[in-house]
């Protein structure tokens, strides 16, 4: 382990020591403001009531459950062709937080359907895309977990997760074409064409609010892992000082 | 007695540790119920219809695939060697290690049975009657497949060997865990019948099913 | 307690390896299997060890304890290490010290008997060879077998380590053990006899 790697992890560290705390009350904050929003200023839909107002987790969810794989294609980049440290820590710890989100969405989606549509799920080409998403999520977690030294798994990953970015358009191609060659008798429209602009601005907010709690998890996983790799190293140095060969 | 303990503990510790198998199989299960509908359609009442057979394949193909690296990681390090060392007949040992390949693989696929049941749109009572048919049928799959698993041991690329191998064994228990499973929805023969059948088909595999694998085990090391 | 072979010979796949060997092994007896290789040095110790079938000839037992087979009193020691890296190095000997069938007592001694005790909760992946085969020889320890089988057990330890186990080795003798150990170098103990394989007469 050269020292200059493990410079910059640490003043990665130290920067994110520095501005976690601010990032955490900036979460705080919006997600306060637009709950508040939410639950008590945007108004009930005519139809479906109250329960519209799950649509303010779940669309957010499947931004970020989006966002998180475009960052770790962007990570995969960086360890690919720039062999950055840092960049394997980032694109491993944000398949979890990204499958995390991706999975509120599928179960937020779930549970506004059932009052819904009377199922819990539906194979409509959305939702559908969601949950190939988030099984591309779980592979990728897999091959990380599965991969016993970080960098090979990281340079495993992160072609994995560049074959996954090219891939998803073709697939959400795919399943919207699938789903119009089996069109259900009734169509169902989640959440609707055209969103009202009273529903719009909270909707905003909460993905703020989202995106915010998504950089703050995803930054404090990132200390997280560095430190993990620092014990690692002082457990393969405390290995070569114990009495030779 | 601690002999055996020892040998589930360590195995059950190695499939959760980094690098081991646990949660793969429940993973590949996911995977394989979550693509039947873009080969089928969404038709619901389609889906389930035939949401049984698509979890009870499903889950005969996450067990079975799960097993080929059960002898075969010992086998590389010399584990196996000593293991024929120990006191404990190897009959006992490969059971143990049955157990413990069923509690970290078959067992998760039995409580992601039902979760799946709901993508496939089955009523409560079919999730049910698969949940249990699963319950009892899993440790079935698990000790036929040892014996796959054993005779593949000294083969160096046993790949879809095992498969091939146990699949054709693991018929009866296919045919009589789904059979149950749509008695329990739909007529005219009650879930009893079959159910009871499985439990039998059950009870053979795990007294055979080591007894043959531990066999295989020894012919395999000369 | 004596072990002694006759006219063993050992077929493996089509090949003979070795025929026509004879031994007699007591307590407090050391004997070096020496030869080329591809002589049969490790083939004679798993056909001992019960992992191999002998295609001719007899190996007996006298003494010892009489409900257990050979391999059931043996250690067996090859170059394979039978670690799982992802555990510990204790939990790796508080694994085999279970199975093969000792009290836990004697895991810390025997970690100590090969210098790995302040390494104990290191992941068996961290360990150098060297370290892995000190692990592997420490398995001897925690768990008392009078039969000690060592497939080149002195390779890729170091000067020290290898100091230590000739002792371990002395201490298994004046314990009243037996060890049957194939090696290219001297064994480094006092009285050892020879058998030698290679070529078939």
């Amino acid at each position: 382990m050269r020292l200059s790697e493990l410079a910059n992890p640490s003043r990665f560290n130290a920067l994110a020591e520095r501005v976690l705390p601010w990032l955490v009350v900036a979460t705080v904050l919006t997600f306060a403001l637009g709950l508040y929003q939410a639950l008590f200023v945007a108004p009930d839909d005519y139809q479906q009531g109250a329960t519209v107002k799950i649509m303010f987790i779940h669309v957010p969810s499947a931004w970020l459950g989006m966002l998180g794989w475009a960052l770790m294609s962007a990570a995969a980049l960086g360890t690919l062709v720039w062999r950055h440290p840092l960049a394997d820590v980032a694109m491993k710890t944000a398949a979890p937080i990204g499958a995390a989100f991706t999975l509120i969405c599928l179960v937020t989606g779930a549970l506004w359907g059932r009052p819904t549509w009377g199922t819990y799920w539906v194979w409509d080409a959305r939702l559908t895309s969601v949950l190939v998403l988030f099984l591309m999520y779980l592979g990728v977690i897999a091959l990380w977990r599965t991969v016993e030294d970080p960098s090979r798994a990281a340079r495993a990953a992160a072609v994995l997760t560049l074959v996954g970015a090219v891939n998803l358009p073709i697939i959400k191609f795919s399943v919207d074409w699938w789903n119009t060659l089996h069109q259900p008798a009734s169509v169902f429209r989640v959440g609707g064409s055209t969103i009202d602009a009273s529903l719009l601005m909270p909707l905003l907010i909460m993905a703020i609010a989202f995106t915010l709690l998504f950089f703050t998890l995803h930054l404090a996983a990132m200390r997280n892992e560095i430190m993990r790799r620092r014990v690692r190293t002082l457990l393969m140095m405390q290995a070569d000082a114990a009495g030779g060969r | 007695m601690t002999a055996l303990a020892a040998l589930l503990r360590r195995d059950m510790r190695l499939a959760v540790r980094v690098g081991g198998g646990a949660l793969m199989g429940v993973l590949f299960f996911l995977i394989v119920v979550a693509m039947v509908p873009f080969a089928l359609g969404p038709d619901l009442a389609l889906l389930a219809r035939t949401g049984p057979a698509i979890l009870w394949l499903g889950a005969l193909l996450a067990s079975l695939l799960t097993l080929d690296r059960l002898f075969a990681a010992d086998h590389e390090d010399g584990s196996l060697d000593l293991i024929l060392m120990g006191h404990a007949p190897l009959e006992l040992a490969v059971a143990a290690k049955a157990l413990a390949h069923w509690l970290t693989t078959g067992l998760p696929l039995v409580v992601a049975g039902p979760l799946l049941g709901l993508f496939l749109n089955l009523a409560p009572a079919s999730i049910g009657a698969v949940a249990l048919t699963l319950l009892v049928g899993t440790p079935a799959l698990t000790c036929i497949g040892l014996v796959g698993a054993a005779l593949a041991v000294p083969l160096r690329r046993g790949g879809l060997l095992v498969p091939v191998l146990v699949l054709p064994l693991t018929i009866p228990v296919l045919i009589f865990g789904v059979a149950a499973s749509n008695a329990a929805v739909t007529g005219p023969v009650p879930f009893g019948t079959p159910f009871t059948v499985l439990v039998a088909l059950t009870l053979f595999a795990v007294v055979l099913g080591p007894f043959a694998a531990a066999a295989a085990l020894r012919h395999g090391l000369d | 307690m004596r072990i002694s072979a006759s006219n063993l010979s050992c077929v493996r796949g089509s090949r003979e390896i070795f025929r026509n060997v004879n031994f007699s092994l007591s307590s407090r007896e050391a004997l070096a299997v020496l030869g080329p290789n591809g002589a049969g040095k490790s083939s004679l110790l798993r056909l001992v060890a019960g992992l191999l079938r002998p295609e001719w000839g007899r190996l007996e037992l006298e003494g010892g304890d009489p409900e257990l087979t050979i391999p059931e009193q043996a250690h067996y020691l090859s170059h394979q290490d039978a670690l799982k890296p992802s555990l510990s190095v204790t939990e790796n000997l508080t694994f085999w010290a279970g199975y093969l069938g000792s009290a836990r007592a004697g895991l810390t001694d025997a970690l100590e008997a090969v210098g790995l005790a302040p390494i104990r909760d290191l992941p068996a992946g961290y360990l150098s060879a060297g370290q892995r085969r000190r692990l592997s020889i420490a398995r001897l320890v925690a768990v008392p077998r009078p039969i000690w089988l060592l497939d080149e057990a002195a390779a890729t330890l170091d000067q020290a380590a290898q100091g230590r186990l000739i002792e371990l080795m002395r201490g298994h003798l004046t314990g009243g053990g037996l060890i049957l150990a194939a090696t290219h170098a001297p064994l480094g103990l006092e009285a050892v006899q020879e058998l030698r394989l290679g070529g078939i007469v």
